[in-house]
């Protein structure tokens, strides 16, 4: 799923971040990728090697750091670690378990030189 | 381009727009503060005291939601209702689109942004009904962006208290993760295709508002459970409008245009007066692609 897409965007952080603390190359990328994102880790790789190609980040490390899904049970009101979206409550059964966390993707820190 | 579903750093281009090359020099610097937080004197092993380490923690999708809240703030003020339709290719959005537009001729001023890989049928098939409509061919991507839609707009020029639909490439994975600016996702899918879609494609009936139903009038040929489709959409999404109806017949059409003027009273009470966009304000638009 779009994952290209996501590299172009991860590409274009590293050239914000560039911008604000110049550096001269980016030696590891470090992502939380959320297991709700939507997101295809391996996919992601592949995307992110072909993109960063010609820029500060060509050859850089992608360091992936995977946050969990977490989830509300409106029926029950109980908390649990959520790993689909069309999970049941595990409390009660019930469907249409809320999202509350692990649903974002983010570039935590770069390791530059 | 990717291996999972063909997007790409392809060429984006908009009637009268001319093209966009996406790579190199796509972005610009966001406005306003940013953290970037520098943490010298923290070096990894690897590459000794040479590296350091910059703390950024931006979404990596927050690029494309700025250019949303923009297109969304110009849309609010101009009290204009834009949805964003999605589907898997062939469930019906553009002929649903022509019906509709045709059944809202002299009640309400409509604009349509048509997204595609390639061509101008779908605009043209619109332009057709006496409605404007723009067309955005996305290459190689899959899906439309925020980005694009804002360069759109000013071309388009959508009147004030319109109604602004945009039927994105015919894809029931991508679309879902990129706001548009929209007031709402609304989700089109087709007796043809199987009931158990809503499982099969969860995050597009996540971030759907209205699931619209279509060719209804095939159901006594298909083995297609209404009934299953419904549960299985509202697991995912228990707060899930839902309207069934036939494009081609007209059967249910009265019930979703009840909706659309429901959700256009809700646009007129929108409350936004930051006019945004400036610097696309003045751009004209040419109706010559394809």
């Amino acid at each position: 799923m779009h994952e290209m897409s996501l590299a172009e965007s991860i590409r274009g952080i590293v050239d914000e971040a560039r911008e604000r603390n110049p550096f001269e190359r980016v030696r590891t990328v470090v992502l939380a990728l959320g297991e709700l994102a939507a997101v295809e880790p391996e996919s992601l790789r592949f995307c992110f090697d072909a993109v960063m190609k010609g820029g500060p980040a060509e050859g850089a490390e992608l360091r992936i750091e995977q946050v969990p899904g977490q989830g509300w049970c409106r029926a029950c009101a109980s908390s649990m670690v959520l790993h689909a979206l069309y999970e049941p409550c595990p409390a009660c059964g019930a469907y249409g378990v809320e999202v509350t966390g692990g649903n974002r993707m983010q570039v935590l820190e770069l390791e530059v030189e | 381009m990717c291996g999972v579903c063909g997007c790409g750093a392809g060429e984006v281009r908009i009637e009268g727009g001319g093209q966009e090359a996406l790579l190199p020099g796509r972005y610009r610097p966001l406005r306003g503060p940013v953290a970037f937080g520098f943490f010298p004197g923290r070096s990894s092993g690897q590459g000794g005291e040479r590296t350091r380490r910059l703390r950024v923690e931006r979404d990596i999708l927050a690029l494309n939601d700025t250019e949303a809240g923009a297109n969304r703030r110009w849309l609010m003020a101009r009290r204009i209702l834009a949805l964003n339709l999605v589907s898997s290719p062939g469930a019906g959005k553009t002929s649903l689109l022509v019906r509709t537009v045709e059944a809202l001729q002299g009640r309400w001023p409509v604009a349509v942004i048509e997204g595609d890989q390639q061509t101008c049928f779908d605009a043209e098939r619109i332009r057709a009904t006496g409605v404007a409509a723009l067309q955005i061919n996305t290459g190689k991507g899959c899906h439309l962006d925020a980005r694009m839609v804002g360069r759109a707009l000013p071309g388009l020029k959508p009147v004030e208290g319109s109604l602004l639909f945009i039927e994105n490439v015919g894809n029931l994975v991508c679309p879902a993760a990129f706001d548009l600016g929209e007031a709402a996702k609304v989700v089109v899918l087709s007796v043809t295709e199987g009931d158990d879609k809503p499982l099969k494609y969860p995050d597009m009936f996540a971030a759907a508002r209205l699931m619209l139903l279509n060719k209804t009038d095939l159901l006594p040929y298909v083995d297609f459970s209404v009934e299953r489709a419904l549960e299985f959409a509202r697991r995912i999404n228990p707060q899930l409008e839902v309207l069934l109806l036939s494009a081609r017949t007209g059967e249910g059409m009265d019930a979703w245009l009840a909706w659309l003027e429901a959700r256009a009273v809700d646009a007129g009470g929108a409350g936004a007066r930051d006019q945004g966009r400036p610097e696309q304000a003045g751009q004209e638009a040419q109706r010559s692609c394809c």
